[in-house]
């Protein structure tokens, strides 16, 4: 290594490593020296504006404008700016745009709604977005539901009623559907007779002679007919299954291929019973939107 | 000190870099426990609403960590119009006082959580997690069937013990639960009590029934049973729409 060549063209820091390795001292590019100092004044003017510096127990408000909200329940507050009463404002003034037509639907009662074209397409598209934000995880987007688990809102069969009001009130405070599992008060022959009973009740094949006992313990020791009716219909103050018609919401007979796959579904419920719970939305959405939601489903199809 | 010093000397180097990194830190961070509105005070009838979780509910946050539920779900609703429309009412600084770590998040693959303990029933939950699609068709979530072994919760209280250790009130001396029957009433003060865990455990479980099998503990019954609780602390209708913005 000839010495010419570690002779130095620019400034350097003076430390030299492995005997040429050097340190130049370059200035920094003049863009990133004018960025630098531009985000230092940035977070001065921030500073100022915004909520910022902590002062013993309190911080500095900044200077930006006051926000003045006013509340659902028709509270005016100005306070310094802060997010908390930014997002205020900004549900008063979405609050404001919708309030003409949800004063409307807040007014009319559901036929009033159904009658006007307008008000129920209104209705309608909000009660989309709704229902799918919280209905539609167990109900499906399209309230078709799943068999054994979640009602389906389009049929015509109702557990807890399908007027607009009991609707409105499923909605509102939510229902807990209890049917005990009889494994332990049936034998294993009184269970199987009950169920060629609940198979023949809908038109389903089934052996008269299990059909007859069937029958007798439904409305006997069974106590069958206490919640689902001596005839078999149902009560929705219950939320008890009508059996009489074709509609499975727990057993899934209609989609069992077989008579014994039938038998063995019915069977399984009467053993193990069933409870399912549909939550309350009192505290989660307001009394317009279950209006709404109410008007929706009951509209889907199967309303009464 | 000279720049060469500090540069020909490793050690010196790390040390005063430290420092220098660390003072972004210190004075965004350290003044928050000085202001007395950064966790705000949430109190009905004079009891704090928002406590610490059951022996079962913390043994379902650890499951949730474990599995790293994390990873796509947040637990912190911003106050934007758009979030508290989708989840419910923005998230308080307060209702995750007690959680170590806390589980906010500002990636979301999935939904937020800070809001859907009540909102689905304890049944689809069960089913979510084991098989999501069959509820929910468009779900990217995996399926978590392993869930329904049984629980293990020997070392429940030593969990409790640890959380004590960075402030929760567990309590553990009959002084302690006295303090808690205070703060936060009897009911809540109960599941409180390290000595208690197990037994309230069981019993949680075993009332709840968050897995559809009432004999068993399982880890699915844990895990339901924390969800279920997320983001119900706070009674929302007990306070003015603009009380939490008073604290900002």
């Amino acid at each position: 290594m000839s010495s010419e060549k570690n002779k130095p063209t620019v400034q350097t820091t003076g430390h030299a490593w492995d005997g040429d390795l050097q340190e130049f001292n370059n200035p920094l590019p003049s863009w990133w020296l004018w960025t630098f100092y531009a985000t230092v004044i940035f977070a001065i003017i921030y500073w100022v504006l915004y909520p910022a510096w902590p002062v013993g127990d309190s911080f500095t408000k900044g200077m930006m404008n006051d926000i003045t909200y006013t509340t659902a329940d028709g509270k005016t507050k100005t306070t310094h700016w802060n997010t908390r009463s930014l997002f205020l404002k900004e549900m008063q003034v979405a609050r404001e745009d919708q309030a003409k037509y949800l004063k409307d639907i807040n007014a009319l009662t559901f036929e009033q709604i159904r009658s006007s074209e307008e008000k129920s397409a209104f209705a309608n598209s909000m009660a989309k977005v709704l229902f799918a934000d919280n209905c539609a995880a167990c109900h499906q987007a399209g309230g078709n539901g799943v068999v054994g688990r979640y009602p389906n809102l389009l049929d015509d069969a109702w557990l807890w009623g399908g007027s607009f009001n009991k609707i409105q009130e499923t909605i509102t405070n939510g229902r807990t559907g209890s049917m005990p599992g009889f494994k332990a008060s049936l034998s294993a022959k009184q269970i199987s007779d009950v169920a060629e009973y609940v198979l023949s009740l809908s038109g389903n094949e089934a052996n008269a002679a299990a059909v007859k006992n069937g029958k007798a313990v439904f409305s006997g020791q069974g106590g069958c007919a206490a919640c689902h009716g001596a005839d078999a219909t149902g009560q929705d103050f219950m939320g008890s299954a009508n059996l009489t018609d074709k509609v499975w919401t727990i057993a899934d007979v209609a989609g069992a291929d077989t008579a014994a796959a039938k038998k063995d579904a019915i069977m399984n419920v009467v053993k193990n019973g069933k409870t399912r719970e549909m939550p309350a939305w009192k505290n989660r959405l307001s009394t317009t939107e279950i209006k709404i939601l109410t008007y929706y489903v009951h509209e889907l199809g199967g309303g009464k | 000190m000279k720049h060469e010093s500090i540069e020909t000397n490793a050690g010196l180097l790390i040390i005063l870099t430290l420092i220098v990194i660390s003072i972004g830190g210190l004075v965004e961070i350290v003044p928050l426990y000085f202001i007395d509105s950064t966790i705000e005070e949430v109190k009905v009838e004079g009891k704090d609403t928002i406590h610490p979780y059951s022996s079962l509910e913390l043994r379902g946050r650890d499951i949730y960590q474990r599995e790293g539920c994390y990873t796509c779900h947040s637990q912190m609703i911003r106050p934007f119009r758009d979030e508290a429309l989708r989840y419910g009412h923005y998230s308080l600084a307060a209702e995750s006082k007690f959680d170590h770590p806390f589980q906010w998040g500002s990636k979301r693959t999935g939904p937020d959580l800070a809001r859907v303990g009540k909102k689905y029933s304890n049944e689809w939950h069960v089913q979510h997690l084991i098989a999501p699609r069959s509820v929910v068709k468009e779900s990217i979530m995996p399926n978590y069937p392993w869930l329904m072994k049984p629980l293990q919760y020997k070392n429940v209280r030593d969990r409790m013990r640890a959380l004590k250790m960075v402030g929760v009130p567990y309590s553990e001396t009959t002084a302690e639960y006295e303090v808690n029957v205070k703060r936060f009433g009897e009911d809540v003060a109960k599941n409180l009590d390290i000595l208690k865990a197990e037994e309230n455990l069981i019993a949680q479980a075993a009332t709840g029934n968050y897995d559809g099998n009432a004999s068993d503990v399982t880890e699915m019954d844990a895990l339901v049973a924390y969800l279920q609780l997320l983001g119900t602390m706070v009674d929302f209708s007990k306070f003015d729409d603009g009380h939490f913005a008073d604290f900002r």
